[in-house]
């Protein structure tokens, strides 16, 4: 078990998130950077679809109440094991009693807590993924205790490659389905200045500050559905990317949709930096999906030959 | 509509890229049961005859979300399959499962009855008779978990929204907003016009399935007094599911 004695802000139990239900209404949660996720994971010897701990900036202090391996992920958050420095994306051992000290990460906006195991939280509705906005689960608190799943022996692991996708860049996205409600000058604009990502974001959207985004069929339209990376424009002109909890339908022109491969990306953005976007065909953007998929598999794949051959 | 002068749509169905992972099949632009229909029946002919790659389809008012695995099948051939099943002799009209759903339309949730009949001209239980009197077909179900958008609300009962949301209207509240109505299934802000309750809980976590109604589900409401509602309420927090539907789809 692990207990917690400092909450990082908005401090949750995800795993890859309830999928199939967005018809009635649910949408998955999950984690906001879920290939950070899957290397703390992998890192700790789980499979990818075990329940780690999310948190948002860092500052988190945690007691380990039996010996575990972990693993913190999503960017290069300071951390301390019995206090001693330990290096981010690494696994390391924990003994019982252990304090495990998370510090503040500048570079991301996410990180993962993976912790061998898994955290053995109840599955609900098909996952153990919290979803706030659905009342499924609160985020953790001071107190609160993490039960953790069966340990097996295992040794600590570094990452033989980063991440894919990490590098600088426009954030891309597949202009739609409504861009028509938007006139070519302002899409133009969407695609050529820099917008801000505001403090105004959580699991469910990130609100961006930039240039006005009007639309001239105006800013209601019958509601239809949506996903995470869904670029909303409500009245206010200001766009929303919707992410892991957003709502699953909305009536608001969509002018983009943020690509599968580049959002990971965009939810890691600190807040106060800018991005760009850059709009490619659906095509290229399904390719370009493909070919995330295979390099995390390249980054993950020798973490669990290692284990599965040396345990 | 107030833009139909600028260009002339091409005609539905319109295949809709919604990113890499997702596309929407947009058979009309306004809100028409007609295209609702034909939305729900294509959600129901690919369960029924799963076409390899799709994910998840998500029915809506007027179009059908699709999600589909890239690594299966691309967007542009799914188009195609979809186009051809759109084709298909459309299947007879399914019946919906029927619903019988207990509401008060009064007590701690009926925000909004009196100033509405106020507005509407009529006595609130007159106002809660011509609610209760229509069948409802459910249109879509999104938003938040389990909530239902209804279609058939008589005309006479239209209403704007709030110009200000409430921070929060309890769950099981029965509202309306502009022609539609609605049973809410969490406690969530609105701007709707909420008129009364069902003890009924279209979403609980703990059951299965967590949540109750589909797109396409039929209604009827049938008014309770406060203490039946009460009662029932109490029956919902101790678990039991209170009805179950009348028709099975």
């Amino acid at each position: 078990m692990i207990e917690i004695l400092r909450p990082a802000p908005l401090m949750t139990v995800q795993d890859r998130g309830r999928i199939g239900l967005r018809h009635a209404g649910v949408s998955p949660s999950g984690p906001m950077d879920a290939p950070a996720l899957a290397l703390a994971n992998a890192l700790v010897g789980n499979d990818p679809g075990a329940a780690g701990v999310e948190f948002a900036i860092g500052g988190a202090v945690l007691q380990a109440h039996a010996a575990c391996r972990i693993a913190v992920t999503g960017g290069t958050f300071p951390l301390r094991i019995g206090g001693e420095a330990r290096a981010p994306n690494q696994s390391h051992r924990v003994m019982a009693g252990q304090r495990i000290e998370i510090g503040i990460g500048g570079d991301a906006a996410w990180g993962y807590l993976g912790v061998s195991g898994g955290v053995d939280a109840p599955v609900v509705m098909g996952a153990r993924a919290m979803h706030l906005r659905s009342g499924l689960g609160a985020p953790l608190a001071a107190g609160d205790e993490l039960p953790l799943g069966p340990q097996v022996p295992g040794r600590t692991l570094a990452p033989f490659r980063p991440l894919p996708g990490r590098g600088e860049g426009p954030i891309r996205v597949v202009l739609g389905p409504q861009a028509d409600s938007f006139s070519a000058e302002v899409i133009a604009h969407f695609l050529s200045q820099p917008f801000t990502v505001s403090h105004e974001r959580d699991r469910m959207a990130m609100l961006l500050d930039g240039p006005s985004l009007p639309a001239a069929k105006g800013h209601d339209i019958v509601s239809d559905g949506t996903v995470a990376g869904s670029v909303q424009v409500p009245g206010s002109g200001r766009p929303l990317v919707l992410m892991a909890e957003g709502q699953t339908t909305g009536g608001y022109p969509k002018i983009a949709t943020v690509i599968g491969a580049d959002l990971p990306r965009l939810a890691q953005v600190p807040t106060g930096r800018a991005v760009r976007f850059h709009a490619v065909p659906r095509a290229m953007a399904e390719a370009l999906w493909v070919a995330h998929l295979d390099a995390l598999a390249r980054t993950l794949h020798p973490l669990k030959v290692t284990i599965a051959r040396r345990g | 509509m107030h833009a139909a002068a600028r260009s002339p749509r091409p005609a539905p169905p319109l295949f809709l890229p919604v990113g890499d992972q997702a596309l929407s099949v947009q058979l009309s632009d306004r809100i028409d049961p007609d295209a609702n229909a034909r939305v729900i029946a294509l959600a129901a002919d690919l369960k029924a005859d799963p076409c390899p790659g799709i994910v998840e389809t998500v029915p809506t008012y007027r179009a059908l979300l699709v999600r589909y695995d890239p690594t299966v099948i691309r967007g542009a051939a799914l188009e195609e399959i979809l186009a051809e099943r759109l084709r298909r002799p459309a299947p007879e009209a399914a019946e919906g499962r029927l619903w019988r759903v207990p509401v008060h339309y009064g007590g701690p949730a009926a925000l909004d009855l009196e100033a509405l009949a106020e507005m509407k001209g009529m006595d609130p239980a007159a106002l809660a008779a011509l609610h209760a009197a229509p069948e409802y077909r459910v249109a879509m179900i999104g938003f938040a978990p389990g909530f239902a958008y209804l279609d058939g609300l008589d005309a006479r009962l239209h209403a704007p929204r709030l110009p200000v949301p409430r921070q929060s209207v309890p769950a099981g509240a029965i509202g309306i907003g502009g022609q539609q109505a609605s049973v809410n299934s969490v406690a969530s802000p609105s701007g709707w016009r909420y008129i009364g309750a069902t003890p009924m809980r279209l979403f609980d976590p703990d059951r299965d399935p967590a949540v109750l109604l589909t797109a396409g589900d039929r209604i009827r409401f049938e008014p309770v007094d406060f203490a039946m509602f009460l009662r029932l309420g109490a029956r919902a927090e101790a678990g039991s599911p209170l009805i179950t539907p009348e028709v099975e789809a």
